[in-house]
């Protein structure tokens, strides 16, 4: 909504308040404003002329050179290039050292040979916007009427020397879709009376029950609806304040009856429209829903087809307009009307809102029946406007109004305690402070103790309950003066959940082990959707998706951090670590909601470790990422769950997939992307690793014990085995810990040989085994006795042999 | 033979300054400590000697023994520290190049902000709440005096999964199903943190996806002025102590009164630049006291029970701390971006 801060006088006295403190006030107790705009800033020198002659450039076809008289001694050159120019015209001339929007100075030039001593300007030229000039200057320069005084600063003329508040209204704040709700509004900040515009006018002894007969079928969506009834009206141009009032507000000028309605919409916040009596025909007004199969054409030239829920006006017969959205062509009003039928209605807002999506039309009518306007106002509006056609289209009005009107305008009357006003603010205020803020709000409120009976006008829809008053209270006090305090009651100690201590955890983990957290989005598109999924299924569809990019839900993270990958790979990143937390979507059979399964997914690629210069690389591999993810179950304590076996999954190598298994529950996978895939990603060598993270979650592991530090000296022993390429080393690493009993504290793999001086087939790998008692120092039979069974059980398991 | 020992004292102490290494110091103590050394030659012929001389004598020569032992133990002493101190002069190293680098990730920043807004909260007893993002109509919508037919749930807003579950389009929903578990009894003092999903285009403002975090404390006798401590409490430990702020009113269905909540400008000081569009205030997030249709709908007495929320988003809050420019940086995930949140703030 935009307000002319000179319009707004009208109603309120300004005086001592600049547009800017205003602004700042009305922001501060109830409506932000978002800018203040002045159109004309900083142009200057800009005067209304007179065109004396106008003739062709005998040089140039499209220039014409004008002589024009600008109030001074002598009448200037000026060259023109608007096709519309010519005598006798009343233009805005910019003379030489004026200043155009934009800083564009006015200089003397020579075109083609000819003086030019300043412009004839466009209304573009001098600030407005080019939508909002009227139609037939929008493509040349502007015409003042005839009695324009020559000589007069043409900026103050066409009122551009004013502020243009811009209001982000609220939702609820429809009251202030008007002057004279804003006028209300500022009245009651600035604590200041406002003056209603009167309708004064002398109606004709013909009645316009007479002329024209009013029927509403569709009373739920039709309330009221007021018909009056101008006859003999002369179509031309409004005066230039009311256009330059439209034009502030944003409203294009078309002619006297059209704007004028629009200007009594923006006064009132109550929608008009002018119907052309005599193409109306039937010379009555029926309203209804539409029938099926309906159509319409609408002022913008639109064939619209009707619904059975849009309501219609008709004319008994067909549709002339469609309700509270827009007037059709067959009633427009045009430069040949003569008579006019004025619609002031009540339209229900469900409807209007309906209808207007319905047809992805939205108007200042629309957009105001769509809120709710003051059922009040119905007929004021129309009374205004019957003023105003009568006084700027020399209208005759008829007398009287036909009306069908149903409408409860009773106030909704409310009471509120002053203690819980005070209870919910955390203030101390008086009764007779709260009811001198509802008489600056212009509403009636009085007190029995300190009982509060407020009477919510019509114009305030938004005042229901007992807080809707309590905000208007705190608005208007100022939130400024509502002190400081902390919540007092029982105090509960606050929290991470275990769950949320072990995210932060495996932030940490992942963090310090050297992966950046990305964050993607959950979004993906079909073929993406199933890909590295742990539980493959039908993913959960959007059911009208923006794009097909963003249509289903997420099965797993990895794609979207392939997609991250490739993006930093284009960009000359080469060495890429990401991990991510978050949840993929999982439809289950019997349940309304899918299951929301938080993950911890992760990707490597390119260098892992670069230190150049002492000669360290190190690339991104399996064994990389399979021991962050040790150090990673190390940390959360479930450490001794946790099993990796060959893995088979989709999207990923056959040969190089580790799936990891929760006790017996396979909860992810680690492995190499597909290099199938990694050629059709874009990407190199590219390792990815996806958990579940519920079992992990529920997981209570054990309280954490000290073990004491031992006092005896152990013994290791170190052998290389030779097996058959296939046997696992993990295979063997297990079936030594179980043969080497109680006094085999660690075994670790150090070397693993699968070079040409193996026999065909077979690989070394060769193991660290670490004895010990913690209550005696070890006798060497003894670890000779458990070497032994160690030697035996890999012989017999795995068929190693010892490397000779 | 007193002679010959004292000479025998000067030439050692000649020898032993002319040593220039460990090994020629060796020598030399060889040559006349050594059981074949002068000194010894001299003591043998101690037999020719009478027998008041005799006892002198050995004293003078073990006199020049030791003299010419300390001499020794001293230039061993001397040359050992300067044999280290070539050693050290040989091992030394370039220490301005490079160290080895460890690598270490970061946290997404939206994250940091995320867990610096909740740690904050908790040291103010709250709990941190979560919820579905794939949430019903009911308590998206309706729980929150959002009834159907009302403008700002609007289809074309949220993304539809049937007509009566959809991506959660605000985290308050948390609030509305945390309300419901409590059955009526307070205090419920939350935060709810987690991703959102409106149909928006993606823009440098606008995001499909983007985060929320909210806060709601219900209990008796929570007031307005108890929202407004809070959240100066909140305002100063995120922006810093001499940010003031302000409230202005707002409207959201599920709080009446609603404000919106200002902080004064930290790049001007309040006296109006561009980053606060000349007006010296930095719009932070929303707030009010929860409708008491919200409360009735939990299950709470809004006559015995007051409560006030507030939400806010992450993305903004780390574009006005961080200064980003573009809401997409969240999402893209380049390296390059991420890598500069590695750095721990500490306020």
């Amino acid at each position: 909504m935009f307000v002319s801060y000179k319009w707004l006088q009208d109603y309120v006295d300004l005086s001592g308040i600049t547009p800017e403190d205003l602004a700042e006030k009305i922001t501060r107790s109830g409506i932000e404003v978002e800018g203040i705009e002045v159109p004309a800033e900083g142009v200057e020198n800009v005067v209304i002329g007179h065109v004396l002659s106008c003739e062709k450039h005998p040089e140039a076809d499209k220039l014409n050179i004008c002589l024009v008289d600008v109030g001074e001694e002598e009448p200037v050159q000026i060259i023109c290039g608007a096709a519309n120019v010519g005598a006798g015209q009343k233009v805005a001339v910019a003379k030489v050292g004026a200043v155009l929007p934009g800083n564009f100075k006015i200089k003397k030039a020579k075109l083609r040979g000819e003086a030019s001593n300043g412009m004839i300007c466009s209304l573009q030229e001098i600030g407005i916007e080019g939508k909002l000039v009227p139609k037939e200057f929008a493509e040349g320069i502007f015409n003042f009427p005839q009695d324009a005084p020559v000589g007069e600063d043409a900026i103050e003329a066409l009122m551009l020397n004013d502020s243009i508040l811009e209001l982000g209204l609220t939702p609820n704040r429809a009251d202030a879709m008007s002057l004279i709700g804003v006028a209300y509004e500022t009245g009651a900040i600035i604590d200041r009376p406002v003056k209603l515009p009167e309708s004064d006018y002398t109606s004709t002894v013909e009645k316009a029950s007479d002329v024209i007969t009013v029927e509403v079928e569709a009373k739920q969506e039709n309330p009221i609806y007021l018909a009056k009834v101008i006859k003999n009206i002369k179509i031309g141009p409004s005066p230039q304040w009311m256009q330059s009032r439209l034009i502030a507000a944003g409203i294009r000028p078309h002619n006297n009856v059209v704007d004028i309605t629009n200007y009594v919409l923006l006064e009132y916040g109550q929608p008009l429209h002018a119907f052309d009596l005599d193409r109306l025909k039937t010379n009555k007004i029926l309203v209804r829903l539409a029938k099926p199969g309906e159509k319409i054409e609408t002022l913008d030239d639109t064939v619209r087809e009707l619904l059975p829920h849009h309501l219609v006006i008709t004319n008994g017969e067909e549709p002339v307009a469609i309700a509270g959205v827009m007037g059709g062509a067959n009633t427009e009003v045009t430069g040949a009307t003569v008579n006019v039928l004025l619609e002031s209605a009540y339209f229900a807002s469900s409807s209007i809102r309906q209808t207007s999506k319905d047809h992805g039309l939205r108007s200042e009518a629309s957009s105001r029946y769509e809120k709710g306007v003051d059922p009040i106002r119905v007929e004021l509006a129309a009374e205004r406007a019957a003023q105003l056609l009568a006084l700027y289209a020399d209208g005759e009005v008829l007398s009287g109004t036909v009306a069908f009107d149903e409408q409860d305008k009773s106030e909704k009357q409310l009471t509120i305690e002053l203690e819980k006003i005070n209870r919910v603010l955390g203030m101390s205020l008086k009764t007779e402070e709260v009811l001198d803020l509802f008489r600056r709000l212009q509403i009636n409120a009085h007190a029995d103790g300190e009982t509060i009976y407020v009477s919510a006008p019509t114009r305030r829809g938004d005042l229901v309950i007992e807080e809707d008053l309590i905000e208007e209270v705190a608005r208007l006090y100022g939130y400024d003066h509502i002190p400081m305090t902390l919540p007092v009651h029982e105090t509960n100690p606050g929290g991470l959940s275990v769950r949320q201590q072990k995210r932060r955890l495996i932030r940490q983990v992942l963090e310090g082990a050297g992966l950046m957290q990305a964050v993607t989005y959950s979004l993906t598109n079909d073929s993406k959707a199933g890909e590295f999924a742990l539980d493959v299924r039908e993913p959960v569809k959007l059911m009208m998706p923006m794009s097909e990019e963003r249509s289903n839900l997420r099965l797993s993270i990895v794609p979207q951090l392939l997609e991250s990958v490739s993006y930093n790979l284009a960009r000359q990143q080469d060495s890429i670590a990401f991990y991510e937390t978050g949840s993929v979507f999982l439809k289950e059979e019997g349940h309304e909601l899918p299951k929301e399964d938080e993950h911890v997914a992760g990707a490597i690629t390119g260098l892992w470790h670069f230190h150049a210069w002492q000669g360290e690389k190190k690339q991104a591999d399996f064994y990389v990422l399979k021991g962050i993810l040790d150090s990673l179950f190390e940390r959360l304590g479930v450490a001794s769950c946790i099993r990796y076996e060959k893995g088979n999954e989709n999207d990923l190598h056959p040969g190089r997939t580790a799936a990891i298994y929760f006790n017996d529950e396979k909860i992810g996978y680690v492995g190499q992307v597909h290099p199938s895939k990694e050629k059709e990603l874009d990407l190199k060598e590219t390792y990815v690793f996806e958990v579940k993270l519920e079992a992990v979650y529920a997981y209570g592991q054990a309280p954490l014990q000290y073990t004491a530090i031992p006092r005896y000296p152990s013994i290791t022993r170190d052998i290389a085995l030779v097996v058959d390429r296939e046997v696992q080393g993990g295979e063997l690493e297990r079936i030594i810990k179980e043969a080497g009993g109680s006094l085999l504290k660690s075994v670790k793999l150090f070397d693993l040989y699968e070079g040409d001086k193996m026999e065909e087939g077979k690989k070394s790998l060769a193991f660290s085994l670490n004895y010990m008692d913690p209550s005696r120092t070890l006798i060497d039979e003894e670890v000779v006795k458990a070497h032994d069974k160690v030697l035996k059980a890999v012989k017999e398991e795995a068929g190693a042999d010892l490397r000779g | 033979m007193e002679e010959r020992l004292k000479q025998l004292q000067f030439e050692a102490a000649e020898r032993v300054n002319l040593s220039g290494s460990l090994k020629e110091l060796n020598e030399v103590r060889v040559a006349y400590l050594g059981k074949k050394g002068p000194i010894t030659e001299v003591l043998k012929g101690m037999g020719k000697l009478s027998a008041e001389e005799r006892p002198k004598m050995g004293a003078l020569a073990n006199e020049v023994r030791d003299a010419i032992t300390k001499v020794i133990e001293e230039k061993q002493l001397t040359l050992e520290a300067e044999a280290i101190e070539k050693k050290l002069q040989e091992e030394s190293i370039d220490v301005t190049l490079p160290g080895r680098p460890v690598r270490t990730g970061t946290h997404h920043p939206l994250t940091s902000v995320i867990e610096e807004i909740e740690d904050l909260f908790i040291s103010m007893g709250y709990k941190i709440e979560e919820g579905p993002e794939v949430e019903k109509d009911y308590y998206n919508f309706e729980a929150l005096n959002l009834p159907k037919g009302h403008p700002a749930r609007d289809m074309q807003d949220s993304f539809y999964i049937t007509e009566d579950i959809l991506l959660r389009t605000h985290t308050s929903p948390v609030q509305a199903r945390t309300m419901e578990r409590h059955q009526g009894k307070g205090p419920v003092k939350i935060i709810c943190p987690g991703k959102v999903y409106r149909r928006d285009n993606d823009d440098a403002t606008h995001s499909h996806q983007f985060m929320q975090i909210e806060g709601l404390v219900v209990d008796e006798n929570i007031r307005m002025s108890d929202l407004k401590g809070t959240l100066n409490v909140f305002a100063k430990k995120m922006f810093g102590e001499d940010r003031e702020i302000r409230l202005r009113p707002s409207f959201f269905p599920f709080t009446e009164p609603s404000v919106e909540m200002d902080i004064s400008c930290k790049i001007c000081g309040g006296k109006g630049c561009s980053v606060c569009k000349g007006t010296g205030w930095i719009e932070i997030l929303g707030a009010g006291m929860v409708h008491p249709n919200v409360l009735e709908m939990a299950g709470f007495d809004s006559k015995k029970y007051t409560g006030f929320a507030f939400g806010m988003g992450p993305e903004r809050i780390a574009m006005l701390k961080y200064g980003i420019d573009d809401i997409r940086h969240y999402y893209t995930n380049d390296h390059r971006f991420l890598t500069q949140f590695g750095q721990k703030e500490f306020n």
